[in-house]
């Protein structure tokens, strides 16, 4: 390792001063919302994310409360289903896939020595979408009509005959409306890590949280329309009886069942992948060496996402599939264990041969080994099909997802913020505090969510809000429920680091833990245009072997580069476009649609449709203040 | 590797638009996204198949083919107009380019004036919500006939721009992305076709 010997990148103030007046947000309130500064947003992605958890994690609690002792009288049962549909709800569309995408926004154009994402103004948008449609979700409370047939919403259930309110319209509506903002962030991952790479990262050497959110972004391109398949018939059938899920005239609820699963599972995939690809940053850094299977990782990830498409039947075992499709299905979902345990053994052989140094990140990122193994372990176990009817519907499957989205996915994400908030607030954060947070949140996680493997077996049914006393269940509960506080406390500490860090922390230097990619080149926090001048590189960890350079500082305008998509060969300089407050006029109109549908004025729908016709014109219509004439 | 390895491109005039432009993945991967959402539909009119005695089900007549292999032919000549168009202004023809923006819109309008003779003579057979039958087939038909609405608007843009004189034969990204989104359209009718209005005659 050579950190000093690598080129340093030359300072020209003039050059510097023209950049900063070409891509600095002016400080005003028209401006803070206008930005399209991939930083601003994907810091925006993550904090709204935590917001997000913050009302998911209240929502748990108050169910961990009311399970905590027999015959508890805390919660009405009608609560008690809204709350575990909303905390499922909120945990997966508008936290976890949010704040790992915040990430890939945050990270990626650093990453691939890049100015900005290759759409910077659908990047705006859809940041703006997910907020009102997480907003337009919450606003159910406000009517006492928040979802409550579960987050996966089973027909018939949620249909019109036993859910006649407007709770599920909420879930509906709300979740295809979110879907134009995880749709278009996709589209804007694949583009950007395709085909705006620096020069020379040719695809071998790019690295591997790209490769993650990739596959990742090509998993939701390709499973959310399933989704929405799924929730455009389920309003039909509600709004105008359209009967598809109605079996009384020729529907099938399983046509639900089937529909939502061919999106959930590669969705669980969505929330996972990122997070092995930010681990896999992680455990080279702070083992000292670079990661041991660099192509196998890659290659395990692209493979997840590819079998993650062949899994989703394992939800169903239980209702009655022909005996073939289950064992193909079962034989599927223990084959996507192998991709899996790749990326665990290069991990593991990765800190094995490297000096590892125990950092608050890592503890975290350890720690998702050990819970993603427990996880795993009862993954297979589900995969296995008569494993799987004795314990359906029960706490184990509870205990599984937790231990695989809880236990793993966040704990990489912590891992992730305590790896990158250097970068992020040019502030280190505390890591006496961290390491304390850490070993709260993983003794709180596991005394929570580990008796449910032991319930499960017992038979304790999920979705219960509340069981009799004598049959066992009483003293694992009151643990689970202390454990949830206690796994809360965790998180409240890791908060109050980065809430005391970001305001008097040790200021970070541009490369803190010595890493070896593009990121740690840029000043801490970047600059409004990450690079004066823009990276050039020839090996997977420049800055360990300083194998990279710099090219012209293009400084005429907003500008970047194109290369291409296998070898990164320099195509054309290309120019992004300036802040916009069509992005979030835009998503506001967008909003009047399903506002309209849900209560049924349906004048405001139509009125939004056209509003946003108009806005989409005006959007894509050629700016006349470019440099170059290109990309018109 | 070094600095100068890297051409100043700045000095040499704008390379023209290639597929490659950020601006035409971006429409391939929303017409990938689109072309699975009608996979769906279309496997969940299959799938509701499977769990009926018939499909159409018994008491509901298939599909009659006088008007569909007509709107087929529309759209399909449609496709081939929008080709001319594309190939005219890759000349820097901006004549051409309008008139062929111009006709495919027409066949567009066409095609959607004839699936409103066709919807109206439907809708007296069967309605929406007598069967998951008939909510699939007008579900999946009137989502197409949205997307044909879709594409007027882009065609319309396309050719406002062209009016106002925008487009040459190096610069016309705009012109390749509807074009793009255009004969996908086109593509899924024959989908659609082929599933719900012939495949009921072969079983």
């Amino acid at each position: 390792m050579s950190i000093a010997a690598a080129p340093v990148p030359e300072r020209d103030p003039a050059v510097a001063e023209r950049l900063t007046s070409l891509w600095e947000t002016p400080k005003n309130i028209v401006a803070w919302l206008a930005t399209v500064d991939h930083k601003k947003l994907g810091k925006r992605y993550i904090v709204t994310g935590f917001v997000f958890l913050f009302l998911g994690g209240v929502e748990a609690l108050l169910l961990r409360v009311q399970l905590s002792r027999p015959e508890n009288q805390f919660l009405p049962p009608e609560a008690f289903n809204q709350l575990f549909t909303m905390h499922g709800t909120t945990m997966m569309f508008l936290f976890l896939q949010p704040v790992l995408s915040g990430f890939s926004f945050f990270c990626t154009p650093l990453l691939i020595g890049s100015r900005e994402l290759a759409f910077p103004r659908l990047n705006a948008f859809s940041y703006y979408v997910f907020l009102l449609a997480g907003i337009f979700m919450y606003l159910s409370f406000f009517w006492a009509a928040a979802p409550d047939a579960g987050w996966f919403a089973y027909t018939p259930l949620s249909g019109p005959r036993f859910d006649a309110g407007v709770n599920i319209d909420f879930y509906a509506l709300g979740l295809l409306f979110l879907g134009i903002a995880t749709t278009a962030g996709a589209i804007n991952v694949i583009v950007t890590v395709l085909k705006m790479r620096a020069p020379g990262m040719s695809i071998s050497r790019m690295p591997l949280f790209l490769w993650s959110s990739m596959t990742m972004s090509f998993a939701v391109v390709f499973s959310m329309p399933a989704l929405n398949a799924a929730l455009v018939l389920l309003e039909l059938e509600r709004r105008w009886h359209f009967p598809f899920y109605d079996p009384r005239l020729g529907g099938s609820p399983l046509l639900w069942q089937h529909l939502f699963w061919v999106f959930g599972h590669p969705w669980v995939y969505i929330l996972f992948l990122p997070a092995t690809g930010m681990l896999s940053m992680i455990f080279p850094v702070f083992s000292r060496r670079p990661i041991v299977g660099h192509t196998w990782v890659a290659l395990a990830t692209v493979a997840t996402g590819f079998v993650g498409f062949g899994v989703w039947v394992h939800h169903m075992f239980a209702t009655g599939l022909p005996q073939l499709s289950m064992s193909f299905f079962s034989a599927a979902s223990m084959i996507v264990s192998i991709p899996s345990a790749i990326q665990i053994f290069a991990w593991i052989a990765t800190m094995w041969y490297g000096r590892v140094w125990f950092t608050t990140s890592m503890l975290f990122a350890i720690g998702f080994i050990v819970q993603f193994v427990i996880g795993g372990m009862s993954g297979v176990f589900s995969a296995a099909v008569p494993a799987d009817w004795q314990v359906t519907d029960t706490y184990f499957v509870v205990a599984h997802i937790h231990y695989v989205f809880a236990g793993s996915s966040l704990f990489a994400v912590m891992a992730a913020i305590y790896y990158w908030f250097p970068k992020m607030y040019g502030r280190m954060l505390d890591e006496r505090i961290g390491k304390l947070s850490f070993w709260t949140m993983f003794v709180g996680f596991n005394a929570a969510f580990f008796p449910m493997h032991i319930l499960g077996f017992m038979g304790m049914p999920r979705r219960i809000y509340t069981f009799q006393p004598g049959l066992g269940f009483d003293t694992l509960n009151l643990i689970e429920s202390v454990g949830a506080f206690v796994f809360t406390l965790g998180l409240v500490i890791s908060l109050w680091n980065v809430i005391q860090s970001r305001a008097v922390g040790e200021a970070a230097p541009p490369n803190p833990w010595g890493a070896s990619t593009l990121e740690w080149l840029a000043a801490s926090p970047p600059e409004h245009y990450n690079f004066e001048r823009l990276p050039i590189v020839a090996s997977r960890d420049p800055l360990w072997d300083g194998q990279y350079t710099f090219g012209p500082a293009y400084d005429e305008g907003r500008l970047t580069v194109r290369t291409s998509v296998l070898d990164a060969n320099l195509e054309k300089v290309i120019e992004m476009p300036e802040d916009d407050v069509w992005a979030v006029l835009l998503a506001l109109a967008l909003l009047a649609i399903p506002i309209g549908i849900l209560w049924r004025w349906y004048g405001v729908a139509i009125a939004g449709v056209i509003v946003s016709l108009a806005m989409l014109a005006r959007w894509l219509w050629p700016s006349h203040r470019r440099v170059l004439e290109t990309e018109i | 590797m070094t600095a100068t390895a890297m051409p100043d491109d700045r000095t040499l005039p704008p390379p023209p638009s290639s597929t490659a432009d950020v601006g035409y993945w971006g429409m391939a991967l929303f017409v990938a996204t689109e072309a699975t959402m009608f996979a769906m539909l279309v496997g969940s009119y299959l799938f509701l198949g499977t769990a009926n005695p018939g499909w159409p089900p018994p008491g509901i007549e298939r599909p009659k083919l006088i008007l569909p292999p007509i709107m087929t032919a529309v759209l399909l000549l449609s496709s081939a107009t929008m080709f001319w168009a594309e190939k005219g202004i890759k000349r820097g023809d901006r004549t051409q380019l309008r008139i062929g923006l111009s006709v495919t819109i027409v066949l567009g309008l066409g095609f959607l004036t004839i699936q409103g003779f066709e919807y109206a003579d439907k809708l007296r057979k069967m309605k929406p919500w007598d069967h998951a039958y008939a909510a699939s087939f007008y579900t999946i038909t009137s989502f197409h006939a949205l997307h044909v609405i879709s594409g007027l608007l882009l065609l319309g843009y396309a050719l406002l721009r062209a009016l106002l004189g925008h487009f040459d034969g190096e610069q016309h990204l705009a012109v390749k992305n509807v074009g793009l989104y255009w004969h996908f359209v086109d593509a899924v009718w024959l989908v659609i076709f082929t599933t719900l209005y012939l495949s009921p005659r072969f079983y």
